[in-house]
């Protein structure tokens, strides 16, 4: 243990400028459940990092915890250099720094797709309306739903939502974005056009947590693999070599399980 | 000999007293219905259990008791020289405040956690969230309750004449002490009481339609 301490201290004393999110020995407990075990976690700056790993390994939790939308017990998780504040303003004006798409979408339902990208701009960034709304305009445009901008969230189908729910998250402009199984409430033939729009923000540099089994999707846009298992990280890799030649036992029966059937 | 024409300004001033109390003690407990159930929510355990003390006290202890507290202890310690209108609908206002902050409360409850987990992601503060993304969607599941408990408060408007307010009910008093026969009396006061009550299910199934409409 000390000796991991040791090498770890001297890369610390050196922090690259690069690393945008850092969870160092990060733990977290649903009551008895020990969810997150020691987590330490690097991500840089324009690197998209693809968790993978069984249901209930904790991957929405390591998700959430990094815009504190859950608490941790202990440990350190720090944004571009600065670490995670307490509950309140300012709390919230770093979780505008960091975008966060949902499974299941949660546009806000009492408004129009438009709204839905234009509020946070508003009331958030207080940017004026006509600026707001250009931005929004363009950021549907660039996901593809431009034409649907009035409709209510409920009109849409659920690819188009969760493309409304990454503009939404870009109209903030994040140094970050998170996104939790993006496309595992989709139905199969809408899965592609989410997909095609993180390939293009990986592409175009955004820095990305993305939490999905699209292999396709981690072999052509992750820089890295992370597999989770029982709340702990198993093991990092490139993805070339996680799905070709897994390290670790977790992993292989893991893959086994998602590859063949 | 009709004891409605022969007392028509009495009548008349009673009905605007209780229009007029049942009016300011709901925009009371309106307000602070609201703001207690933000309360009650809130990430902040202090708030939260001021609001959760605030709902048992009021709703448990009896109205007139309540009334007999605004009438004797607050013009005693808080506001010498409040008029006796102002206190009772202090008194009525609060006790209903109680009501109609755990019907917004469990009207938060239903719209979906995903909601407000979204509005903090784009870095909403608490207040924003309940405000812009929370209430809004609230209101459709608050506005039936609100409905009944605008009408219990008009009709608890009554204890109020107990306590020097003129008002409706205060108008039957005058009228025995004047020796009419108490069953008219009491059908016309009866009748003005119904007249707010449907004003006010008017009122909120107007909101109702409007908000169908809306979406
Ligand atoms: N709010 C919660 N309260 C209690 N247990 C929870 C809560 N959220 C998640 N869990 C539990 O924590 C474990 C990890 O959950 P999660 O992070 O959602 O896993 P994954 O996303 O990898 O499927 C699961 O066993 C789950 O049941
Ligand atoms: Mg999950």
């Amino acid at each position: 243990m000390s000796g991991v301490s040791v090498t770890k201290g001297a890369e610390d004393a050196a922090p690259a400028a690069n690393d945008l999110v850092v969870l160092s020995n990060v733990n977290k407990h649903f009551g008895a459940l020990h969810v997150l075990q020691d987590i330490d976690l690097t991500i840089a700056r324009g690197e998209v990092v693809v968790v993978i790993g069984p249901s209930g390994s904790g991957k929405s939790t390591l998700c959430r915890t990094i815009n504190r939308l859950e608490t941790i017990d202990s440990g350190a998780i720090s944004i571009d250099g600065k670490p995670l504040p307490q509950e309140g303003r300012e709390l919230a004006r770093l979780r505008a720094d960091v975008g966060m798409v949902f499974q299941s979408f949660n546009l806000f339902a009492h408004k129009t797709v438009l709204e839905n990208v234009m509020l946070g701009q508003i009331k958030v960034r207080r940017t004026d309306k006509k600026t707001a709304e250009d931005k929004a305009r363009s950021l549907l445009d660039r996901v593809g739903v431009a034409t649907q901008a009035d409709k209510y969230p409920a009109q849409l189908s659920g690819g188009q939502q969760q493309r409304v729910a990454i503009a939404r998250a870009l109209a903030m402009d994040p140094k970050v974005i998170l996104f939790d199984e993006p496309t595992s409430a989709l139905d199969p033939e809408m899965i592609n056009e989410v997909l095609e729009v993180m390939q293009q923000l990986a592409r175009d540099g955004m820095t990305m947590v993305v939490v999905t089994h699209e292999m396709g999707f981690a072999r052509s846009a992750a820089n890295r693999v992370v597999f989770m298992a029982d709340g702990k990280i198993v093991e990092e890799a490139t993805p070339d070599q996680f799905f070709s030649n897994p390290r670790s036992d977790r992993a292989k029966d893991f893959l086994s399980k998602i590859l063949h059937h | 000999m009709n004891v409605l024409l022969d007392n028509f300004p009495e009548f008349r001033d009673g009905f605007i007293g209780t229009v007029s109390i049942t009016a300011v003690s709901s925009v009371i407990a309106l307000v602070l219905g609201v703001l207690v159930a933000g309360l009650r929510v809130s990430p902040v355990p202090p708030l939260r259990i001021f609001g959760t003390a605030w709902v048992t006290l009021l709703r448990n202890t009896p109205l007139t008791l309540l009334f007999l507290v605004s009438f004797f202890v607050v013009p005693e310690i808080f506001f010498p020289g409040m008029s006796p209108f102002l206190l009772g609908s202090l008194a009525l206002g609060f006790y209903t405040s109680s009501f109609v902050c755990e019907a917004v409360r469990s009207g938060i409850n239903t719209v979906p956690l995903g909601q407000a987990e979204a509005a903090r992601s784009i870095g909403m503060t608490f207040s924003q969230t309940l405000r812009i993304v929370v209430l809004p969607q609230a209101t459709r599941t608050v506005i039936p309750p609100l409905s009944s408990i605008f009408i219990a408060l008009t009709k608890n408007s009554a204890i109020a004449g107990a306590f020097s307010v003129t008002e409706l009910f205060g108008w039957q008093k005058l009228m025995s002490d004047r020796g009419y026969a108490i069953a008219p009396v009491f059908i016309w006061v009866a009748l003005g009481y119904l007249v707010v009550t449907f004003a006010i299910s008017g009122l909120f199934w107007l909101v109702e339609r409007r908000m169908e409409v809306a979406r």
